[in-house]
């Protein structure tokens, strides 16, 4: 039974559970609800969650060992000398399951019955028969795979059968027993919001669990990386030459100075229009104007950054390129370092005049008197108090920022180019370490060959930077924020 | 007498005009207050920039040359065997049908009499397209076959492009996809009033086509995989987002695990997106073996993405909720659980409702880390029906968006700019309707 279908039953089960906990609740009372230790429904949702839960864990764990349960039986079974040369074991396991699942397609679309299947050889070709149905196979099957996929598919289906029934079994029980135990002096509700409450910090815990599962993703595939690729190599090279027959060269330092340099043209634009901005909305305009101007700023920060890239490409790579590289012998490509700085650097003014904005308004406003009654002008006050009052939370502003401009793709994946290059002119096209990672993992990827792999120990690399970034980011401005409370 | 040294020493200032400092200093902040508003003002200019720039170029999409031809369905073609059998209809590919197509421009030009010298190869303005559309026309009436037709087909890019003034007569002359002569055909087509420029539903409903025949491409698949997505992202984001929120501000402990908890979800917010990607196809993927272009992988990657916005504005509308509320809950004898969901839940509602929305729209706008899970594929057939439709291949919006900027031919940009419009008005509609909540519901305590 499809796993869809077995949760709709556990659901039915549970609403009819429901129904019988709260009936026997008050018919344990002559239905009288005063009677009762808790209020009637939640004798029937501890009949339902008592039903659900157990089965729902039962479904998930079974869902996640049994995949790796048969991958290792199957694997297991696949002789040594079936693996033909230049081909991994994980490979065959590949062809295994695409053939396995073709079959079952067939099976689905009525083509073949299960007897024809179990007598299916590998002269019947197979490969046609899939092909007719749109399901392409890579090669001829063999018939190691052929015998593999089917024990496979056995396997799999005895699985499936004994996953449905410890399923219903478990739910089954979870009901009969809670709804045996219904009764008037049953601490139903405390039950109830018991398991309410594991929920809730469960639901809560998925965020820890995001982290480990980024940090553990990467962290595997870097540590096999560097297994195929020296360490020193990767953070010490200047040269970054991915070349899939082998025998590349993944130095990170030109892909890092790209990103470097571009974010550093980004925060050049964004900080000084983004702090002005700030400051004259919190400390200048009318009430009115802030109101429509505010808003208006920040429609900026909703902006998809595809759409920011796409005029990068569009708009500004032309109009930088006709207008100051070429005239000036810089260079002729539209897309360059330039283009996406800029670019990007619209995209963060939001961001940095609306933290700033922030900060700039929680500075009390008695310093701001001082100052003004000593005869300063509103200029000055600014500058000399204001500014250097909230200068923590600024730099705090400016580092998430940094760490945006950093970790930012579509600007660059359209606006900044492919060529990775250690050069100082601004408007030839370099690259990013995010570019990269999209162009390593997007296309034709073998999670054998380091060129593939690279892109997770960039991943990591970056993540550690922007999570370094935004932790100095954090303790800068709540060192600030105490200053003042 | 000794005179008394002015106090002032030797300045003969007065309140009544400025001196030398005085003027520099209200220069200076006139300056100052000049910056603010220069900047705003390149702000909010660059601003309309990028939507100008991008109407402009977008606009032209929505709109599309047709013409409509007569074509002949003649029997020998189409049906060899004579017998109007369906299956031996089928039997002739697209492929066979180019003739007819031909045959049809050539009908027009004799019938409006249009003489124009050096004509080469006349069925060239019409696109590609044209011979799938009539042959899965004639499989669903294979009666037709025998007499003619009038259709209405795309012309070929090119004459697309010229109409929108993007392709010129020098750059014709240059261009080996088109020929001055065939320029002129399609001008002499449009006085005839064959050929016209309409709106076309295509570009939204229509999947995506070939790099071949961009003015065949539509959205169809890319919307649909976008609202898949929205609705996983919606599924999972709100109950797992709000269960977290009500945890860690109404129940946690303060205790280690409630500090992991929070830090974590803080630097989630500022994880770039792409490595969520390479979590989606680390984990979703390689790992757990789910399909690759799958709006399921898709969904649940946003998911996590949106995961953090969405508490962080749940806990906001949490903590906006008065605690007077609270303790009148308890205070008539409900538990801590009931005050929560029987009081304080409701009443934070639209503030979770608003922060909802804007999660959503900006899942709806993320592509990095769609791009690591396949979901670049070309899919030019539209996913079933949830919940088998989950599983099926297709793109989003804003890859689709990506995926158009990638293609050779330049007419391509014009569609990805229509995308990005597509894209931006579910945006806005996303944003209004969020700013019309939280203006309805608001409440000031």
């Amino acid at each position: 039974m499809p796993v869809f279908w077995i949760i709709i039953a556990l659901l039915g089960l549970a609403a009819v559970g429901f129904l019988l906990g709260r009936r026997n609740a008050l018919s344990s009372v002559e239905g009288n609800p005063t009677l009762l230790h808790s209020r009637p429904n939640y004798y029937g949702a501890g009949v339902a969650l008592s039903a659900l839960i157990p089965a729902l864990f039962v479904l998930a764990v079974w869902l996640f060992v049994q995949p790796l349960l048969i991958d290792t039986r199957v694997s297991g079974a696949i002789p040594a000398d079936a693996i033909p040369e230049g081909s991994t074991l994980g490979l065959v396991m590949n062809d295994v399951q695409r053939l396995a699942s073709g079959l079952e397609q067939l099976q689905e679309m009525g083509r073949i019955t299960g007897r024809e299947i179990t007598d299916l050889t590998t002269d019947g070709d197979i490969r046609a028969r899939l092909g007719e149905i749109g399901f392409a196979l890579g090669s001829d099957v063999r018939p190691e795979v052929l015998d593999a996929a089917r024990q496979f598919r056995t396997l799999e289906s005895t699985g499936r059968l004994f996953m449905t029934i410890v399923a219903l079994v478990a739910a089954v029980a979870g009901f009969a027993i809670n709804l045996s135990r219904v009764h008037r002096d049953k601490r139903a509700r405390n039950q109830v919001e018991g398991v309410i409450k594991a929920l809730l910090l469960a639901s809560a815990c998925i965020a820890i669990l995001t982290t480990v599962g980024i940090v553990l993703s990467m962290l595997f595939e870097s540590i096999n990386f560097f297994r195929q690729y020296p360490i020193t190599d990767f953070f010490f090279g200047t040269q970054w030459a991915p070349n899939f027959r082998g025998n590349s060269d993944l130095g990170i330092i030109p892909l890092l100075w790209g990103t470097m340099y571009i974010s550093l043209i980004a925060l050049l634009v964004a900080v000084p229009i983004g702090l002005f901005s700030a400051i004259y909305l919190s400390e200048y305009a009318s009430r009115r104007f802030r109101a429509i101007a505010k808003p208006l700023i920040e429609v900026l920060a909703g902006i998809p950054t595809i759409v920011y890239g796409l005029f990068a490409l569009l708009v500004v790579g032309p109009m930088l390129r006709d207008y100051f590289a070429q005239p000036m012998g810089l260079g002729n490509s539209g897309s360059s370092v330039m283009t996406a700085g800029l670019v990007m650097g619209i995209m963060l003014i939001p961001f940095v005049s609306s933290l700033s904005d922030d900060i700039i308004s929680a500075v009390p406003q008695t310093m701001r008197d001082g100052s003004l009654g000593l005869g300063a002008t509103k200029a000055e006050t600014i500058r000399q108090v204001v500014i250097p009052a909230a200068l923590p939370g600024i730099v705090g502003a400016i580092l998430l920022a940094a760490s945006r401009a950093i970790g930012e793709t579509m600007i660059v994946v359209l606006g900044a180019g492919a060529a990775a290059r250690l050069s100082l002119n601004p408007f030839e096209a370099m690259t990013t370490v995010t570019v990269k990672i999209v162009s390593q993992l997007t296309g034709d990827t073998n999670f054998a060959s380091p060129e593939t792999l690279v892109a997770f120990a960039l991943g990591l690399t970056l993540f550690v930077i922007t999570l370094g970034l935004n932790v100095i980011a954090l303790v800068v401005v709540r060192r600030y924020r105490e200053q003042y409370e | 007498m000794v005179d008394i040294p002015d106090s002032r020493g030797t300045s003969t200032s007065s309140i009544l005009t400025a001196d030398k400092r005085t003027k520099k200093r209200n220069a200076a902040e006139k300056r100052f207050r000049f910056y603010g508003l220069a900047a705003i003002c390149i702000g909010l200019s660059a601003l309309v920039m990028l939507l100008a720039s991008i109407l402009y170029q977008g606009i032209p999409a929505f709109t599309q040359t047709k013409v409509t031809l007569e074509v002949p369905l003649s029997a020998d073609v189409l049906d060899p065997e004579g017998n109007r059998d369906p299956e031996d209809i089928a039997k002739v590919i697209t492929f066979g049908y180019a003739g007819l197509i031909e045959e049809a421009v050539e009908n027009a030009i004799e019938e409006y009499g249009i003489e124009i010298e050096g004509l080469d190869d006349p069925a060239a303005i019409v696109s590609k397209q044209a011979s799938a559309q009539v042959r899965n026309w004639v499989l669903k009436n294979p009666e037709a076959v025998g007499g003619t037709q009038q259709f209405s087909f795309y012309t070929t890019s090119r004459i697309d492009q010229y109409y929108k003034g993007k392709v010129t007569m020098a750059s014709a002359e240059l261009d080996s996809q088109i020929s001055i002569e065939q320029i002129q055909l399609a001008e002499a087509l449009e006085e005839a009033g064959a050929l016209e420029r309409g709106f076309n539903w295509d570009f939204i409903f229509a999947p995506d086509a070939s790099d071949q025949r961009p003015e065949a491409a539509g959205l169809g698949v890319a919307i649909i995989g976008s609202a898949y997505m929205m609705l996983i992202v919606l599924c999972l984001a709100l109950p797992i987002g709000v269960a977290a929120s009500i945890y860690l501000e109404e129940f946690a402990p303060t205790n280690r695990l409630t500090d992991i908890i929070e830090v974590n979800i803080s630097n989630l917010a500022a994880v770039p997106s792409i490595v969520f990607g390479i979590l989606g196809l680390a984990i979703f993927i390689n790992f757990a073996g789910l399909p690759q272009s799958a709006p399921i992988v898709g969904g649940l990657v946003l998911t996590l993405m949106t995961l953090p916005t969405i508490i962080i504005s749940t806990r906001a509308a949490l903590k906006s909720v008065p605690p007077s509320i609270r303790d009148a809950a308890l205070g008539v004898g409900a538990s801590k659980m009931q005050s929560v969901f029987h009081h304080v839940l409701p009443l934070a509602g639209p503030g979770i409702l608003t922060g909802t929305i804007i999660g959503l729209a900006q899942a709806l706008g993320e592509t990095a880390p769609l791009l690591l899970i396949g979901m670049v594929a070309f899919v030019t057939e539209y996913p079933d029906a949830p919940p088998d439709g989950f599983f099926d291949p297709a793109t989003a919006l804003p890859v689709q968006v990506f995926n158009w900027t990638q293609r050779a031919d330049p007419a391509f940009a014009e569609r990805a700019s229509g995308a990005i419009i597509v894209l931006l008005v579910f945006l806005a509609i996303m944003n209004i309707t969020a700013i019309l909540l939280r203006r309805r519901f608001e409440r000031r305590w």
